[in-house]
């Protein structure tokens, strides 16, 4: 492993008597991509929502670079907000802000919390728009947009704030299956170009194909984390097997089996990120330099 | 009807728009604007975390809401001066309609924050903003759009509240109406005058009340 740009150490969360969080640790290298998965239900969005205190842990530390935030200690409001400032998030369900067009919602942070001259964030706006493939979009409201393209929206604003880490949660399970693809290619790109990330994700392909380092967490702890290819294709733990089964063969799972199985659709075999025919201009690569 | 009378709304007609135009329009104007203003601080403190702010607001809207608005203004006008403060008419007008607007108007708008999903209150946290940018960046446009059909009526009200004045020496158009009828002993058309002189006003407001929800719902897809 590299720097650590990332130190979780024994973070606790319990919501009312609901132990969600239970002693959690976890670091996650300078450059690298780390996937979060586990059952619905184990604590992955709760986790990841720790790291900038969207949810803030009743104990436990969280390290991003230079600043540490120790939550047992109750932290100020200042010190949240700068931990704050180390990360950018993706939502599931995007949360861009309706009454803005996309570059506005783009320009936002950068104009009204970093005070950036109004023309250097249009311009780095609209250089992100190209990186994510929606320059076009640039003046419409996020109402007009498809699932995956407000998708990308909510990468680039969250890029546009210059973070040393990017959040990503469950970034592709609302969207239709055919813009799946195209967001997973911005995430890889960016992967590539060494930004540092932290997924959750169900998408196992694309975690094989993206993630440098695995976490498994099961009922509020990690189980087993590792390598992708240890994690996912040679688990240790009888409940990351059991889990994997579940997750890339749900029908097998449940005995289902023979010509009553359905075949495995095409977008969930994520030939798309190998497809040379995508639809997603692939020398775009998202550059960490200069934005 | 007679021509003598008919003769006296012809007449009536022009001094009562006027008193209308320079004087309901205006006191209504200003008394929302300070009410609004009162509203957003009412709806903010309800909503905040801190007691004394939360007690506060609730009070107010509470005592606002539960007494008339006539009462409100006698005592404001004819009560303060016997205690030792003594405001104006018209100033004394300005302050109890807006303070009762403002009562009315900050349920709505804490109603209208409330609607706006916590995503969005997320999403400004994640690129660095605090709580009082947020609410005016992100949450209160949002939550103007669904604000406006509440606060459209009690704007409208308030139009027609503002004839209450007329019992604390305010010379706003109904006191006019009172004025031009008791001489001439028309009390019914001169007060069915103005009464649609009210109205006309309400309408061009509710016209404008829809064209202005257009605008606010432009970003909005079906
Ligand atoms: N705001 C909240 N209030 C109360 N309980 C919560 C809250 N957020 C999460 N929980 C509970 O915490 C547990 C973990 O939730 P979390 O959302 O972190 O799971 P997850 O691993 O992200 O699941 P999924 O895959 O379904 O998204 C669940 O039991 C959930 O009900
Ligand atoms: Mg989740």
């Amino acid at each position: 492993m590299g720097e650590i740009l990332v130190t979780v150490d024994n973070l606790h969360k319990s919501f009312g008597q609901n132990k969600v969080l239970k002693g959690v640790d976890l670091k996650v290298a300078q450059g690298s991509v780390t996937v979060l998965i586990g059952p619905s239900g184990s604590g992955k969005t709760t986790l990841l929502r720790s790291l900038n205190s969207l949810t803030r842990p009743e104990a436990g530390i969280v390290g991003i670079g230079s600043v540490t935030v120790d939550f047992g200690k109750n932290p100020s409001k200042s010190e949240i907000r700068e931990l704050r400032a180390q990360s950018g998030m993706v939502f599931q369900a995007h949360h861009l802000f309706p009454h803005r067009t996309v570059i506005e919602n783009i320009v936002e942070g950068p104009l009204y919390v970093q005070k950036e001259p109004q023309a250097q964030a249009r311009e780095r706006a609209l250089k992100l728009l190209e990186q994510v493939g929606l320059v076009d979009k640039a003046d419409d409201y996020p109402s007009s947009l498809s699932g995956g393209q407000q998708q990308r929206v909510g990468i680039a604003r969250a890029l546009a704030m210059r973070p040393k880490l990017m959040l990503f949660d469950e970034p592709t399970s609302a969207l239709d299956p055919e813009t799946v693809g195209d967001v997973l290619v911005v995430i890889r790109d960016l992967a590539k170009a060494g930004w540092t990330m932290v997924i959750v994700t169900h998408e196992i392909r694309f975690a094989e194909q993206v993630a440098d380092h695995v976490a498994f967490l099961d009922s509020g702890v990690i189980v087993e984390e590792g390598s992708p290819k240890q994690v996912l294709t040679d688990p240790r733990e009888p409940r990351t097997r059991e889990f994997l089964r579940r997750v890339l063969d749900p029908l097998a799972a449940e005995g289902v089996q023979g010509d009553q199985r359905l075949d495995v659709p095409t977008w969930a075999k994520f030939d798309h990120l190998s497809d040379p025919q995508t639809p997603y201009p692939r020398e775009t690569v998202i550059s960490g330099e200069g934005i | 009807m007679d021509d003598r009378t008919w003769d006296l709304i012809v007449k009536a007609f022009w001094p009562l728009f006027v008193q209308g135009v320079s004087w309901t329009i205006p006191l209504t104007l200003a008394s929302f604007a300070v009410g609004l203003v009162l509203a957003l601080l009412a709806a903010v403190g309800k909503l905040s975390h801190v007691k004394v702010f939360q007690l506060a607001a609730s009070g107010y809207i509470a005592i606002f809401r539960g007494t008339p608005l006539l009462v409100q203004l006698f005592i404001i006008f004819y009560g303060f001066p016997t205690i030792g403060l003594k405001i104006d008419a018209i100033p004394s007008a300005i302050l109890g309609f807006s303070l009762n607007v403002g009562a009315y108007a900050a349920e709505s708008i804490r109603a209208s924050i409330l609607a706006v999903p916590t995503g969005q209150l997320e999403a400004a946290a994640t690129i660095g903003m605090d709580y009082p940018l947020a609410l005016r960046r992100v949450v209160l446009p949002q939550a103007l759009r669904i604000a406006v059909p509440p606060l459209s009526n009690t704007f409208i009200s308030l139009v027609k509240d503002t004839s209450l004045a007329s019992g604390i020496m305010v010379a706003e158009m109904f006191r006019k109406a009172q004025e031009i009828a008791a001489p001439a002993y028309a009390f019914f058309w001169i007060y069915v005058e103005v009464a649609l002189i009210y109205l006309l006003f309400c309408s061009v407001l509710t016209f404008g009340q829809g064209k202005l929800e257009r605008h606010l719902n432009r970003y909005i897809t079906a």
